[in-house]
């Protein structure tokens, strides 16, 4: 694996987070490259989702360093790193509760509110023609994940499924490079979790995007990701390949000691 | 400044902190336990006050037996306040439960002026508790000596409460995690109205002793050691007794000694404590002795 | 918000017909107010349009960025007194400062009550962002409890000040500024700008900090930032809300700007239903009717049979009691975070023109 460096996405040098006593990231270093599909997997409490929220800003890392791309994005706040071009969704929904379907994702549109409160309130000219090329927009990925009938729906009030594809379409609205999605398969049968994975590869050709994904049950996302990294108790045991990571025997004992 | 006044503005230090701690702890037991800032509290203190006033003008009890009946009877109504305004919010959100709070405060606060009067009353502070008595250079009145004693007294059985009785435990439990506790078969009714019961019985004491000590009662009396004695618990890091009653006599030494030290400040005097809840949230936003949490994402 | 993605234009039309209808008939009944209402009912008229927009600007708060704010009496005192000091001659100045004369240099400043009642508003703001900075860091529970803490902080403040606001003696004898046209007028710029802002991508900004905060922040909406300019327009609205206040009843006073004012704000707010703003301008109207209407309960009251003393008291009783029942049986209050629409009246029952001026 000695691809050229500048085809780097995403790299965490030597992250540690910790609380109090406990080191929930230990010395994680994650190399994504463009348009590749990585997996973070790992039995529950693993510290994946610590990981997203160091990447994503939530948390500031205890120590190392965070680049995406060439830029070191270490501290940033959340809304600075999604403007830098990386957008998540959550493990647990987390959609607008009062915003109907369409607004929920128009939001995600509106990321740079350049025009300032004035001049969104006054409505003018530069405003109405970008909230006006946002709609297009938002209803145009609406319409590609087939949600489009459901726009002036109550966001809360989809089934979970869509809640959940719904999530995906609100990062994408923020026309990210990366996208890092939290259990995107949690809480859906088997034939849902392929489906789903159908859909995060097509979206990924489709939006250009790098896709990083966190999702305990290994063999969900043996199909569709090119890379995985595992990680057991904050510690990175493994990555490789999905056919290394399978034989990996200390992946084997992890997930057997656990489930 | 002589040693002879400096302990004496130690010793009104001392009760005026007494004071703020007993209604404090109501404040961080009811937040611990419901997340909700009881803004009645203060109004519950005042309502103690006037039920002994009355217990010793109208049915001339012995102020001790007032003093008792009043604390039992506000303890009650502390209970009752619970059930009526607090109980069928406790799932809805936190704003609604807050705006109840507010409302059951104002509620108080018109009714004492439509029963209690709107005028100041006089209270008669019994003989034993307003004599002068000297300690070496220190001269002050029974009652400035009686309120640290009986504050250490409670706060000594509510620790062995909280900490080595089964309903202790199941307090503890509740406030860690209402649901859990649940279904552990704690029954959380019980333990609410238990803890609303002693914060309210801890609230009256200390509007009867206020009362003695500070001898006239006005139906908003509640509302300034109120708000204050809630940023006590807040200073003190909320949720925590021993928070409480360090925030307590906190800001009651503080407040005495700038009065003492730095009269011209004395209009200021109100706005201490909020200067105080102030930096205290921004430079440990838990308060001295309190938690620190992280938001689940 | 109302979604009219299906409204046929030919409906539109004739709901924008309604809405000229109402707003000519309104324009109408302010002009009759003025003319022929007696000098109290006027006052009360008045005192509608000025809580209006004390409301609307709590609401953008609460309602709207989900902030819960109770220390909007702080503001208002601001905006009243500068605006005040700005607008009272001299001698006037002089007359109220017979403890403690005056600073100089504001007691020769007299300037007209349009840039008066604007620099009250900025005033407001400005305290507003610089309380707003470091508070909103916290959240719900302590942000309530620290606004509340800095609305005391103003006051005891402005008691303290003597030689600039006349201490705890407040100032009397504003000039009658605030007259049916200019309140009337208030109110209505706010609710446009209000409805004009919900309306906006940044409104939507705002409702999105209030539904979920972490979520905003990762679609990469500068969460802060928001609701400290949340917060800060908020209070110029109260600035200007107090402004308009003092120079209706003419006497300010620091003991006018405690919690109990943030209370009968936050009760219409609430009644109204948080984040409606035809609801707030309902609740507005609706409470301060009622709020002098019931004065009567704290007069002696007449039975027929028996006669009761008069029990001061008896009408807050009331309104505390008003609020704690909508809070349990109707959290949301009339509107919830509905939206007033004509269709949703004629979808109830025809009630004609009844209140205009609303529904933009």
């Amino acid at each position: 694996m000695s691809e050229p460096t500048s085809d780097l996405m995403l790299r965490t040098d030597h992250v540690f987070m910790r609380f109090g006593g406990l080191t929930a990231v230990n010395d994680l270093n994650l190399e994504i490259r463009k348009n590749e599909i990585v997996g973070l997997i790992g039995p529950n409490g693993a510290g994946k989702t610590t990981a997203f929220n160091v990447i994503t800003g939530m948390y500031r890392p205890s120590e190392g360093k965070v680049f995406f791309g060439s830029d070191d994005i270490t501290g940033l706040k959340p809304h600075q790193i999604t403007a830098k071009g990386i957008a998540r969704t959550f493990q647990n929904i987390r959609l607008f509760k009062e915003m109907n379907v369409l607004e929920n994702v128009l939001v995600a549109c509106d990321m740079s509110i350049a025009t300032g409160m004035f001049g969104a309130t006054l409505h003018l000219p530069g405003y109405v023609k970008r909230e006006k090329e946002a709609r297009k927009f938002s209803m145009e990925l609406l319409e590609k994940v087939g949600l489009k009938h459901l726009a002036f729906e109550k966001g809360t009030s989809l089934p979970y499924g869509q809640q959940r594809r719904l999530e995906i379409v609100r990062a994408l609205a923020t026309r990210p490079k990366m996208l890092l999605l939290d259990e995107p398969a949690a809480g859906m049968n088997p034939q849902e979790s392929v489906e789903l994975m159908e859909f995060i590869r097509k979206i990924r050709d489709e939006f250009d995007l790098t896709i990083l994904l966190i999702e305990h049950h290994m063999q969900v996302v043996m199909g569709v990701c090119e890379h995985m990294y595992v990680l057991d108790y904050g510690v990175t045991i493994a990555h490789g390949d999905p056919a290394s990571i399978q034989k990996n025997p200390k992946v084997i004992e992890a997930y057997l000691g656990v489930d | 400044m002589t040693l002879s006044l400096l302990l004496q503005h130690i010793v009104n230090a001392l009760s005026l902190g007494s004071l703020y701690a007993l209604i404090a702890i109501g404040y961080t037991m009811v937040y611990g336990i419901l997340r909700l800032i009881n803004f009645a509290h203060g109004d519950v203190f005042m309502l103690g006050a006037y039920v002994a006033f009355y217990g010793i003008t109208l049915v001339s009890l012995p102020w001790w037996a007032a003093l008792l009946i009043a604390i039992v009877l506000t303890a009650m109504f502390g209970i009752g306040l619970e059930r009526v305004a607090y109980k069928p919010l406790r799932d809805s959100p936190r704003i609604s439960i807050m705006i109840s709070a507010i409302g059951a405060s104002f509620l108080l606060e018109s009714l004492g002026v439509l029963i209690f009067g709107g005028r100041p009353k006089g209270v008669p502070v019994p003989e034993v508790l307003s004599r002068v008595i000297r300690i070496g250079p220190v001269s002050t009145v029974v009652i400035s000596l009686i309120i640290p004693l009986f504050t250490f007294g409670l706060l000594a059985v509510l620790v062995y409460i909280v900490n080595r009785t089964k309903t202790g435990m199941a307090m503890r439990a509740v406030s860690t995690d209402i649901e859990a506790s649940r279904l552990m078969a704690v029954d959380v009714n019980r333990i609410v109205s238990f803890t609303f019961g002693i914060g309210s019985l801890l609230a009256a004491f200390g509007g009867i002793m206020w009362s003695f000590k500070y001898p006239q009662l006005n139906p908003l009396m509640g509302v300034m050691p109120g708000l204050k004695c809630f940023i006590a618990a807040v200073i003190g890091g909320i949720g925590s007794i021993g928070g409480a009653v360090l925030g307590g006599f906190l800001l009651g030494g503080i407040e005495i000694m700038i009065v003492a030290f730095l009269p011209t400040l004395s209009g200021y005097r109100d706005a201490f404590a909020f200067v105080l809840l102030i930096v205290v949230l921004l430079v440990k936003p838990t308060g001295l002795l309190g938690k620190r949490q992280t938001e689940k994402v | 918000m109302k979604t009219n993605a299906t409204a046929s234009p030919l409906k539109i039309t004739r709901n924008r017909l309604y809405t000229l209808i109402a707003l000519g008939a309104f324009v109408v009944l302010a002009i009759v107010a003025d003319l022929f209402f007696d000098a109290f009912t006027l006052r009360v008229f008045n005192l509608c349009a000025i809580y209006i927009v004390l409301a609307l600007s709590l609401n953008m708060l609460n309602g709207f960025t989900g902030l819960f704010s109770l220390g909007h009496a702080g503001f208002m005192a601001v905006g009243a007194y500068v605006c005040a000091l700005l607008t009272m001659s001299p001698q006037l100045k002089d007359m109220n400062f017979f403890l403690m004369p005056m600073v100089p240099w504001l007691r020769n400043v007299t300037i007209p009550f349009l840039p008066a009642i604007i620099i009250g508003g900025l005033a407001a703001a400005f305290v507003g962002f610089l309380i707003g900075a470091p508070v909103l860091r916290l959240r719900d529970d302590y942000l309530a409890i620290a606004t509340l803490g800095f609305g005391e902080i103003i006051r005891v403040l402005i008691t303290n000040a003597q030689p600039i606001t006349n201490g705890a003696q407040g100032l009397k004898g504003l000039p009658r500024f605030s007259t049916t046209f200019t309140v009337w007028i208030a109110a209505a710029l706010v609710t446009l700008f209000m409805v004009l802002l919900m309306r906006s991508s940044y409104g939507r900004a705002m409702k999105a900090v209030r539904d979920d905060e972490l979520a905003a922040e990762a679609m990469g909406i500068n969460v802060f930032k928001v609701k400290v300019t949340s917060f800060t327009v908020s209070s110029f609205l109260a600035g200007i809300g107090g402004a308009l206040l003092g120079h209706m009843i003419t006497t300010i006073d620091p003991k006018m700007f405690t919690f109990m004012l943030t209370f009968n704000i936050l009760l219409i707010v609430v009644l109204g239903g948080i984040g409606s703003i035809s609801g707030s301008v309902i609740a507005a109207v609706v409470v301060t009717i009622l709020m002098e209407v019931l004065r009567f309960l704290d007069e002696p009251l007449n039975f027929i049979v028996f006669k009761t003393a008069a029990m001061p008291g008896l009408r807050m009783v009331v309104f505390s009691i008003l609020l704690m029942v909508v809070v349990i049986y109707r959290q949301r209050g009339l509107m919830g975070n509905k939206e007033f629409s004509w269709d949703m009246l004629t979808g109830l029952f025809v009630r004609k023109g009844r209140k205009g001026g609303t529904n933009v």
